[in-house]
């Protein structure tokens, strides 16, 4: 009795000590569990999250895959008009329809023969079916199409419609953007061509090198900013001189500095201005005399800040704005920089950014096209918010420029826009392009009218080779405020 | 009408495996009757023919090529005769372990002979044979009882091997892994995995001492350089892992755990810094869709894959796993996931830690110190490898290219798990002597305890419930 019981202690001591010998082993058994679940709940956010950014990527062949299974689905202006549909005849033959045409021709794009614009962007949305799950698994089972999502965009088909007729025969672009919200309302670029014809036309379209029809010029286009680009440069000189509000400068209309020499536009003499009234009188002796003034690296330093040799945000295919001016620059250069002459190129699109963020105190949100998906019953499938890209001037530095941009309309050279029931607030510009002094016209801008329950508005407009930017540009920018803020 | 059946087949194979996995687990289940677990695994085999009938049914009737029916038939002969020879011969080996390897093996054959009917042929050749080459490692693993007793021959196999493939190996992507004897390409380091795991066992089975400690850590550190240099990152990184598992649970010391983390954490820095092969990795880790094209290409192609996928896949032949470089071998994950659906691959995740639970199961239920290592090295190679291809093809972690054990293409790999395996069933087996042998004793003892005092309660028996929970849970599996 008593070797056994000893014996039972043996044992149990014996097995306790198993259990402990084993801690170890249990602990490296639980952290490879952990890492298992990690990776399984991994695997889980990529097919549920991350997945569309990698689905959605013009590298992915799989993705035209879906167009045999799928119905492209449609694509759908702000109020529900049908931008860009798919039709099928009684043989099953597909054709992609465009009611608009010409018009909505850059930014919804094309299907066949490449693809470019929104449907482009959003040809993987297009093509998947979230119809009701059990509707779709019968269609597979039975080899029937299922119908794709429609994806619904931010675009206003009454704006686009007057920005469009409000170029003409011109080529150029105009650009639309709320910006309190980043939504893209517009966006025109001539010359333009017929999305419904694309496969037959295909050859002269695109062996037209030209005039480059495909280019989306709001996006793609670049330009010297003329006029424009004193945004800039007062911006800098505000920045380095706390005390701006004392400058003063006597124009004669030519500046001579070291050989290089300035003329305001049609060598008109301005007299004694200020800083605000240089920027409403777009005054070129005054801006290249406050350009040489100015820090170059610290100018440089700025621009960048403002999206220069930057990639743009958005979902567009954009081309960088170049700013190339460096402490070697020479001051002939610089003065020619300051008032937007130069080497300096920039995109509608970009100007677009810039003065949305001036009438937006500042703060940049993301550009977006596409509100949100559906699918063919009517549900949402994806909505898109907006979101802050980051701020790109101070509150007050904002503020100060809406002031002078307004001065501009009420006192300069945008006056077409003067006394309208909204407020208007802007920068004209004149690009001169060739020595014969042809030059593009621009404005940049926005609008705002209190009590219209509607969101202000801002405007990138460029007419290539018209000539100046109050007399064409402006007119344009009209046109489209009248239009949103119904007159 | 092929497409009806590409489609049901999809659903169902899904449908089939993930009863399957289910049942991996449910037999962990406590209070499971024999009877009742042989039940469940004879339903995971029907289930395991069922899916490797329907996928070359599938298969038949998308190429309508009947070379696809001599494939099945060959390969349902070696699944067969695997299960019958492990319930002839060795009829205490564990049956989930057998079920789990026919499992993945045929999960690699289906995969392979959608991507490449030459390659599925060949590596359904190699199962045969390492197949029959493994079944009398579980006999030789019972039977010899020296093995602890080799321990530099290990180190200096494991050294001069590697150290020739290093030096001579043929260039494969970009890393010295392998050379060519007589037309058969063999890639050591998979085998010196195996060999390493009883060195590490057999050095710390003697002592865990400091000294002995130092010693051991010298020749593991070697071995993982070897590997560096010759760019074979993903098994430099099984080697670290497993040493550093193998030494915490030896010593029982977390310091030393620690210690290696941290060296570790060390090491990654500067091979970062000194080799491009590295920052090529982690930059297409990043962010891939920025250089997709130059290194970022494979792991896109792969993401495109998965992500196209979505959790129901393709369904065979829908898919194009083609356009993913080297599919067959390190990214057969994502062809899988791709053309069979998330919620399969999220399956196969399962089942792979199934095995490992298995095999770690295992090595807390052996006796002997040095069999307990080595079942937890070869599971720790085992758990580590699934988890470095898995994650690397998901873009969890940057890409190392290592293959998926038994489903991946490749003789060396499917031939050195398969030993990973057959090893394992032979601690399995020896520890079901052990355990009947103590039994019978106990029961022995327990009669005789009743005989003299049967108003007492047996200690040992109730002791017996305070282990751990995790042992508790897999005791049930006896």
């Amino acid at each position: 009795m008593e070797t056994s019981d000893a014996e039972r202690k043996q044992d149990s001591t014996k097995k306790l000590k198993n259990s402990t010998r084993n801690r170890e082993f249990a602990v490296i058994a639980y952290s490879f569990l952990a890492i298992f679940i990690a990776t399984m709940g991994y695997f889980a956010y990529f097919q549920t999250v991350k997945s569309e950014d990698f689905i959605n990527s013009a590298y992915n062949a799989r993705q035209d895959s879906f167009s045999s299974s799928v119905i492209r689905g449609k694509i759908l202006g702000a109020g529900g008009e049908v931008l860009a549909e798919t039709q099928v005849d009684e043989d099953g033959k597909e054709t992609r329809n465009y009611p608009y045409g010409r018009e909505f021709a850059h930014v919804v794009g094309y299907s066949t023969n490449g693809k470019l614009g929104i449907e482009s962007q959003a040809n993987f949305n297009l093509l998947r079916s979230n119809t009701f799950f059990l509707q779709r698994m019968v269609n597979e089972i039975t080899n029937k199409k299922n119908v794709g999502d429609n994806v619904y965009t931010t675009l206003n088909v009454d704006l686009q419609e007057t920005a469009y007729e409000a170029l003409g025969d011109r080529e150029g672009a105009v650009v639309v953007m709320e910006p309190s919200t980043g939504r893209i309302l517009a966006m025109v670029s001539k010359p333009d061509f017929d999305p419904n014809k694309i496969a037959t036309d295909w050859e002269s379209i695109s062996g037209d090198e030209e005039s480059s029809v495909l280019v989306n010029r709001a996006t793609q286009g670049l330009y010297p900013p003329g006029s424009t680009f004193k945004i800039f440069t007062t911006l800098e000189y505000m920045k380095e001189n706390p005390n701006y509000e004392d400058y003063s400068f006597q124009c004669r209309g030519t500046l001579t500095i070291e050989d290089s020499v300035i003329h305001c536009f049609g060598n008109e003499v301005h007299g004694s201005e200020n800083l605000e009234e240089s920027f409403t009188n777009s005054c070129n002796t005054s801006f290249s005399n406050i350009g040489v003034s100015l820090d170059k690296t610290s100018y440089r330093k700025l621009c960048e800040s403002l999206l220069f040799n930057q990639s743009l945000p958005g979902p567009f295919e954009t081309k960088n704005s170049s700013f190339v001016l460096d402490k070697n620059s020479t001051t002939m250069q610089t003065m020619q920089t300051a008032i937007g002459q130069g080497e300096t190129l920039v995109s509608p699109y970009h100007m677009l950014l810039v003065v949305s963020a001036i009438a937006n105190d500042g703060v940049l949100m993301n550009p977006y096209v596409v509100d949100h998906t559906e699918n063919a019953d009517g549900t949402v499938v994806k909505e898109y918010e907006n979101s802050e890209y980051g701020k790109l001037l101070s509150k007050s530095q904002a503020q100060i420029m809406q002031e002078y941009m307004k001065q501009v309309v009420n006192d300069g050279t945008a006056s077409a826009l003067k006394g309208q029931s909204y407020t208007a607030a802007g920068k004209t510009g004149s690009a001169e392009i060739n020595s014969n002094r042809d030059s593009h016209a621009w404005f940049v801008g926005y609008a705002s009218k209190e009590d219209s329950g509607k969101p202000d508005i801002a405007i990138a407009v460029i007419v290539e080779g018209a000539g100046t930017g109050g007399k064409y540009a402006a007119p344009v920018a009209k046109q489209v405020f009248d239009t949103y803020y119904g007159q | 009408m092929v497409h009806i059946i590409v489609e049901v087949s999809k659903y169902l194979m899904i449908v089939l495996f993930a009863l399957y996995t289910y049942e991996c687990f449910a037999v962990f289940r406590r209070h499971k009757s024999q009877e009742h677990q042989n039940r469940i695994f004879k339903s995971q085999t029907r289930l395991m023919y069922l899916m490797h009938l329907d996928a070359f049914l599938v298969m038949l009737a998308v190429t309508e090529e009947l070379k696809y029916i001599g494939l099945y038939l060959i390969q349902l002969i070696l699944l067969v005769v695997i299960q019958l020879c492990y319930k002839i011969f060795y009829k205490k080996a564990s049956r989930l372990v057998v079920n789990n390897m026919c499992m993945l093996l045929t999960i690699g054959f289906i995969i392979l002979a959608r991507l490449n009917f030459e390659k599925a042929v060949k590596q359904c050749i190699i199962a045969v044979i390492a197949i029959g080459i493994t079944l009398l490692v579980p006999f030789i693993i019972h039977k010899l009882k020296f093995f602890h007793k080799l321990t530099w021959v290990y180190a200096i196999v494991g050294l001069v091997c590697l150290s020739i493939v290093a030096v001579m190996g043929a260039r494969s992507y970009g890393a010295k892994l392998s050379f060519t004897v007589a037309g058969i390409t063999i890639q050591p380091s998979e085998f010196i995995k195996i060999v390493f795991v009883f060195f590490v066992a057999s050095m710390l089975y003697e002592s865990t001492e400091f000294k002995q400690v130092v010693k051991a850590t010298i020749v593991a550190a070697l071995h993982v350089m070897i590997l560096v240099v010759s760019k074979d990152l993903g098994a430099a990184l099984i080697f670290f892992t497993v040493y550093l598992v193998m030494l915490y649970v030896a010593t029982r010391k977390p310091s030393y755990a620690l210690a290696g983390l941290a060296a570790g954490a060390l090491a990654s820095v500067v091979a970062y810094k000194l080799f491009n092969h590295v920052r090529v990795r982690v930059i297409a880790w990043r962010d891939p869709l920025s250089v997709i094209d130059r290194e970022g290409y494979q792991i896109c192609q792969s993401l495109f894959a998965i992500g196209t996928g979505g959790w129901f896949g393709m369904g065979l032949f829908q898919g194009m796993p083609d356009k993913i470089p080297v599919v067959e071998s390190d990214f057969v994950f994502s062809a899988i996931a791709e053309e069979m659906g998330g919620v399969f691959a999220m399956c196969l995740i399962l089942v792979c830690a199934s095995c490992y639970l298995m095999f770690l199961n295992i090595a807390m239920q052996m006796k002997d110190q040095f069999y307990k290592l080595i079942a937890l090295g070869l599971g720790t190679v085992y758990g580590f490898q699934v988890f470095l291809t898995i994650g690397g093809v998901t873009k969890f972690i940057p890409s190392t290219g290592v293959t998926l054990p038994l489903v991946s293409y490749g003789g060396s790999s499917l031939l050195s798990t398969v030993i990973i395996f057959a090893i394992i069933q032979g601690l399995y087996i020896m520890r079901q002597d052990e355990e009947g042998n103590k039994n019978h004793d106990e029961k022995k003892k327990r009669k005789k305890v009743r005989r003299e005092e049967s108003e007492k309660p047996a200690v040992g028996n109730q002791r017996r419930r305070k282990k751990t929970g995790f042992d508790e849970e897999i005791e049930e599996l006896d």
